[in-house]
């Protein structure tokens, strides 16, 4: 579709306000621009959805066992609460469920190789069924060999399994264990340190930790407090508690 | 335009060598007044289709092109002035009052004709144009004489033996071709534009609010020099304010394309002010610091605003308005501010500034009472002072904005 | 595809991708009268609505999940150390990013914004003359067919787009306090003053002031005051959000394309954009010895000819490469005879760095920005003699914190686990009381290193991909110990509690980000049998072509590229405009 934007006016840009609600954005069409660059009331380019607050990938079993690795991966602890509180499951749920699950961004042609370590992950799978096919296996292996779920495995068996995993000890089919776990770990890290909006970082829970002060966007006041540590309050893309009014619901 | 004269001049018959000038004057006092911003659509230039909302529904420019079918071919000098100064048309039918004849009544004969002979030089373009799209019974041209009854002053204008030439100049061009008052005059109940006291104090249209044009040092443009006055009319923008909306599309079309000697003048007059002005009224006293709105829109303002309007409000010049002591974001009547928080707003570009830089919508990331709180927070800081916003009235905004 | 291409009315000039290169030399043409067509694979970006300021800062969507680089599934390429291996792909982007949409990669560069020496441009004569037999001959260094004279005009000219930032070392032959002792000469100041450094850099230059160094402010297209370029385009002061590399910046404080050139040039008569639209071919004439114009596909595969005068071909590094060999424009470089241009002198950078751990130290390392900062250039290409080393080139030394949004910043003492408790207590310690010193060091050419089409894999068009064959030259990995010795002392000088060195060892991986300073491929030379164009960015084969980019660069200095890439831009836009047209089809340079 090639299509061109009429010249906003004054007048036209009433009769055009209605389309406001629609987003554009970097549109994902073919378009032809000459004259004022485009924009509309309302215009914006939001963030993919993650986390809606409902499962979408995840059956209960799957979300209890990350839930679980979450927790040992991130350990309550003084400094924060653990990885499962955070909602690290629930935001890898919303990842898996989008763009970032289905690889859809991703070249997947194949022929698929094996390859040297330097020429990167060759596998011919989608982060999705890597997790759907990654855990069903851990599952299996975790009932052979413990007569039971992960989930339901004391801490420390948990921590000797997820070692297994990280040094390919234990050997999983057909996602390496290698794979499963560093896929897993990456993603809970990611749940953790993200901005709330994604349905992990709970509360911000891991920038008040280290003190990042989350998505700001003026440092000038304090850019020559040299060595000093700043204490700022984080504040996430949806705001902060200071936003609130008393009106606002 | 220069080839289109050029070629009318040659082939001898629209004009004649002598006539160039008129109609060069013309071409200018076109711009002026802005007639392509109703009358040029799609269809070609001044071949009209311009959608115009109105509060009491769709106008539609008309064609003004020479076609002898559906233009003003076939109009004579005198028929023309009486449409642009009485808001009759040709054949006798009103015109409806989005056409600014209550201004252009101020413009001399002389000028109107010079605009006429203009547009004789253009393309005739045959487009049919339904103006009226008004719901029953505003469709009915008949109620439009007890409009004019009530609202057209059959204005005289007159210069001003005791104020210099260069105010006079500036306030024909205000009062008449450039039909300021269109929108920066409060208008009373039938949509007539407010005169005395109230010209130029600002008025509410199409949810944009065109503020307060008068000498006011507070509220009006009487603080502000007048270079910081021409420049806003020929780049859209000053350290005080960036045009957008309506004001955006007035700068591009007509006022970044007046001479600098009108420029000068509309400032000179501007600034200045009226005579017999109303005298300044008194700054409220500003909103207490730790109220609960004023709080919150620190924060919020601190977090998403500063990075662009600077802790101080300060802004940066000819990029981002300066909020403080601006006189659009202390005006009484903030729905031109909650609009560009709500929607974001596009400035115009020129070719002298063309960046348009685009405030960015926070719609989606505030709520209604936030942006009341975020404009109390820039409305009364920094040395601002302006009445409280209506949470309620953002909500309307929000609503109207987006079901437009 | 959808049927045959459908032909377009024809235009003065068409330009393929509105990035840094593209849109300045279109702006250029414009303004000299042309009619000109912009040809962009990405979408049309607006700072207000697609960095606007709510969703702007927002690390897993620009950093983690890359939304402003070219997306694999569109085109990726092949990769593998050596001839011997079978090129496999890059699923995901690691050791570099492509842009994608208007802007290109130099939207979501880090801004630093280097000119490149005088020496540089005839650098294999230059270490001939002075090394002789030293030079390690596995090398296939060229000099670039130009001179200081012909590139500081156009250096002068991009930093006046850009708004550069920065303080001069050199003007006029006058070194300078306080600036690079070492740049070439410059006519005139930055346009804008120095940034200012945030904890670590300012330490760091006071540590390397002290052991003798000459510490700078890091050139930097993210500026330090609100500026109006030559455009009339107006850009505002940085604001140190640490949102700045690989982010696209919501205050217009970072120099690109969409803030400095194109709002100005869309509304210009004469120029028309056409987004999500990806050039397949550039069409010639049946000897392929003339343009012809271009053929593209839009997002609903519609494909199209655009006829054009002039095609100037301004795409990333690996695209213009790519569509030279799809256009059978110069010939395939050979590995195995050094013959052929096209694919030839493909190089990388070396990055080396050493991390630093303290106690006492509160380093707020995410208040930032890309180009923020302070260099040392005592390391750098011939800044130091070389006699006796056993390698050639150097790097450009730097602290410049980019911001440390927490996924992917998390530095801890080397042999920390991954998870876990302690994982999170050394975490939590050092996550402010870390930095780094970076050495972006220089990448020579060898024989074996090239661009050329990959036999197996096919992009969603169904044309090869591009193949990389790469590996790091010895005499750059030596390089990289060396410089990595260096600032190692002044790391150590600092009193760190602990120091880790990151020199480059082993072979090009993939994976890990290193940069995006890919170059080379079709060079710029004097030579037609070693070099795609001539010293005006002019194909040889084709003169009413220009391949612009760093496509062009024979190999890489210790320097970030962009500078040289804007630079390049504007000598070529200034060829076409002021001599090109006076005798179009003509070559500029006879062979």
């Amino acid at each position: 579709m090639s299509l061109k934007p009429p010249l906003l006016t004054r007048r036209r840009l009433l009769a055009s306000a209605a389309a406001g609600l629609s987003l554009i954005s970097t549109g994902a069409y073919a378009r032809v621009l000459d004259g004022t660059a485009p924009w509309q009331p309302f215009a914006a380019n939001p963030p993919e959805q993650g986390w809606t607050g409902t499962w979408r990938f995840f059956n209960e079993a799957e979300a209890r066992t990350i839930g679980a690795m979450a927790d040992r991966m991130i350990p309550a602890d003084d400094l924060s609460v653990s990885g499962r509180e955070a909602g690290c499951a629930e935001f890898i749920d919303g990842q898996l469920a989008g763009s970032y699950g289905t690889g859809e961004k991703l070249y997947m042609q194949g022929p698929f190789k094996e390859g040297t370590p330097e020429q990167g992950d060759q596998l011919p799978w989608t982060m999705a069924e890597r997790y759907r096919m990654g855990l069903a296996s851990l599952s299996e292996y975790c009932r052979k060999t413990y007569s039971n779920e992960f989930a339901d495995l004391d801490g420390e068996t948990q921590d000797e399994v997820l070692s297994g995993l990280e040094t390919g000890d234990i050997a999983l089919s057909p996602i390496p264990s290698k794979t499963l776990f560093s896929d897993i770990l990456n993603n809970v890290m990611e749940g953790f340190f993200a901005d709330p909006l994604y349905g992990g970082n709970r509360d911000m829970a891991s920038w008040k930790m280290l003190g990042f002060p989350g998505a700001r966007y003026d440092y000038r006041p304090y850019l020559m407090k040299y060595n000093e540590k700043l204490d700022l309050e984080p504040v996430s893309m949806a705001g902060r508690a200071a936003w609130q009014t008393e009106a606002t619901q | 335009m220069k080839p289109v004269l050029i070629a009318a001049l040659l082939a001898g018959t629209a004009a004649h060598a002598q006539d160039f000038n008129a109609v060069e004057k013309g071409r200018k006092l076109a711009i002026t007044a802005d007639c392509a911003a109703c009358h040029t659509g799609d269809a070609g230039e001044f071949a009209g289709g311009v959608p115009l909302e109105t509060p009491f529904g769709t106008l539609v420019g008309s064609n003004i092109t020479p076609d002898q079918a559906t233009g003003i071919g076939r109009w004579t000098k005198e028929e023309f002035r009486r449409a642009v100064k009485s808001g009759k048309a040709a054949d006798g039918h009103l015109l409806y009052p989005a056409m600014p004849y209550t201004d252009y009544a101020n413009m001399t004969d002389a000028d109107v004709d010079a605009i006429f002979d203009y547009l004789q030089t253009v393309p005739a373009v045959h487009n049919e144009v339904e103006e009226n799209q008004l719901p029953f019974p505003l469709n009915m041209r008949v109620a439009l004489y007890g409009w004019n009854l009530v609202n057209q002053t059959d204005a005289t204008y007159e210069t001003n033996p005791d104020k210099s030439e260069e105010w006079n100049k500036g306030r024909y061009i205000v009062m008449g071709p450039g039909h300021c008052a269109a929108c920066h005059s409060p208008r009373n109940l039938t949509g007539g534009e407010k005169t005395g006291d109230d010209f130029l104090t600002g008025a509410t249209l199409e949810n944009w609010h065109a503020p307060d044009i008068t000498a006011d040092p507070r509220l009006g443009v009487g603080g502000w020099s007048e270079d910081e006055i021409i420049a806003y009319l020929k780049t859209g923008h000053n350290a005080y304010d960036t045009a957008s909306g309506p004001m955006a599309e007035e700068v591009a079309l007509s006022s970044s394309k007046w001479s600098d000697g009108d420029l000068a003048s509309v400032a000179a007059y501007l600034k200045e002010g009226e005579v017999d002005a109303p005298a300044s009224a008194k700054a409220p006293d500003p909103l207490d610091a730790q109220s609960a709105s004023m709080q919150a829109g620190a924060a919020i303002y601190g977090d998403r605003c500063s990075a662009c309007h600077a802790a101080d409000g300060e802004g940066v010049a000819g990029l981002y308005p300066k909020l403080s002591g601006a006189p659009l974001v202390m005006a009484d009547d903030p729905t031109s501010l909650g609009r560009v928080v709500l929607a974001g707003s596009q400035a115009g570009a020129t070719a002298a500034a063309p960046t348009g830089p685009v405030m960015p919508s926070f719609g989606a990331t505030l709520d209604n009472a936030q942006v009341a709180a975020v404009l109390d927070y820039i409305r009364n800081s920094w040395g601002n002072a302006a009445p409280a916003v209506d949470t309620g009235d953002m909500a309307s905004l929000r609503k109207d904005l987006q079901t437009q | 595809m959808t049927g045959p291409a459908k032909r377009l009315p024809h235009t003065d000039a068409v330009v393929i991708g509105l990035g840094w290169a593209g849109s300045i030399i279109a702006k250029e043409m414009v303004d000299a009268g042309l009619e000109v067509v912009g040809l962009e694979r990405g979408g049309w970006i607006e700072t207000g609505v697609d960095f606007n300021i709510n969703t702007a800062p927002d690390e897993l969507r620009y950093a983690r999940r890359q939304e402003l680089m070219l997306q694999t599934v569109q085109n990726t390429v092949t990769a593998r150390n050596n001839s011997a291996q079978e090129a496999l792909p890059m699923r995901k982007w690691g050791s570099f990013h492509p842009g994608n949409g208007t802007g290109g990669a130099g939207l979501h560069w880090a801004g630093i914004t280097w000119r490149f020496q005088p020496e540089e441009f005839r650098l294999a004569s230059y270490l001939s003359e002075k090394y002789g037999d030293e030079v390690d001959p596995n090398l296939t260094l060229q000099d670039w067919g130009t001179d200081w004279s012909e590139m500081e005009p156009a250096y002068d000219y991009f930093e006046r787009i850009a708004g550069v930032s920065g303080k001069a070392g050199n003007i006029n032959g006058e070194i300078l306090a306080g600036g690079n002792p070492f740049e070439g000469a410059r006519t005139r100041d930055y346009p804008t003053g120095p940034t200012i450094p945030t904890y670590a850099p300012k330490l760091f230059a006071q540590v390397a002031e002290d052991l003798g160094y000459k510490p700078f402010h890091t050139p930097s297209s993210i500026l330090s005051e609100a500026y109006t370029n030559i455009y009339g385009m107006q850009m505002g002061p940085c604001t140190y959000c640490g949102f700045c590399t690989n982010y696209g910046c919501a205050n217009l404080s970072k120099a690109s394309a969409i803030t400095c050139v194109l709002p100005a040039l869309v509304r210009q008569q004469g120029f028309t954009a056409r987004t999500r639209s990806e050039v397949l071919k550039i069409e010639t004439d049946s000897n392929g010895s003339k343009a012809t114009g271009v053929t593209f596909v839009d997002s609903d595969g519609q494909e199209w000819f655009q006829p054009a005068d002039i095609v100037v071909s301004a795409a990333f590094t690996f695209e213009n490469v790519r569509l030279m060999l799809l256009s059978g424009i110069g010939t395939p470089y050979d590995p195995a005879t050094g013959k052929g241009q096209t694919g030839r002198n493909y190089c990388y950078q070396t990055a080396n760095n050493v991390r630093l751990f303290f106690d006492d130290k509160e380093f707020n390392s995410f208040i930032g920005g890309g180009a923020i900062g302070m260099a040392i250039d005592e390391t750098n290409n011939d800044n130091f003699d070389h006699s006796g080393l056993g390698f050639v080139g150097g790097g450009s030394t730097r602290v410049g914190p980019i911001g440390a949004p927490p996924i992917g910043s998390r530095p801890v003492p080397e042999g920390t686990p991954k998870w876990g408790s302690k994982w999170k207590q050394a975490t939590t310690e050092n996550y402010n009381r870390s930095m780094s010193i970076g050495c972006e060091s220089s990448s020579y050419a060898q024989r074996g290193n090239y661009l050329s089409l990959d036999p197996n894999y096919k992009d969603r068009l169904g044309r090869p991909l591009l193949r990389v064959t790469f590996d790091f030259p010895e005499n750059d990995l030596r390089m990289s110990q060396y410089v990595t010795d260096k600032i190692e002392e002044i790391g150590r000088a600092m009193n760190p509690r602990s120091i880790e060195r990151n020199a480059m060892t082993g072979h090009w991986n993939t994976v890990p980000y290193q940069s995006s300073h890919v170059v080379g491929g079709f060079v710029m030379g004097a030579d037609p049998e070693t070099s795609g164009t001539n010293k005006y960015l002019q194909s040889w084969q084709v003169p009413n072509l220009f391949v612009v980019g760093a496509n062009a660069f024979p190999q890489n200095p210790g320097y970030n590229p962009t500078g040289t890439v804007g630079a390049l831009a504007v000598k070529a836009a200034w060829a076409i405009t002021r001599d090109y047209l006076k005798a179009p089809h003509q070559p500029l340079v006879q062979a």
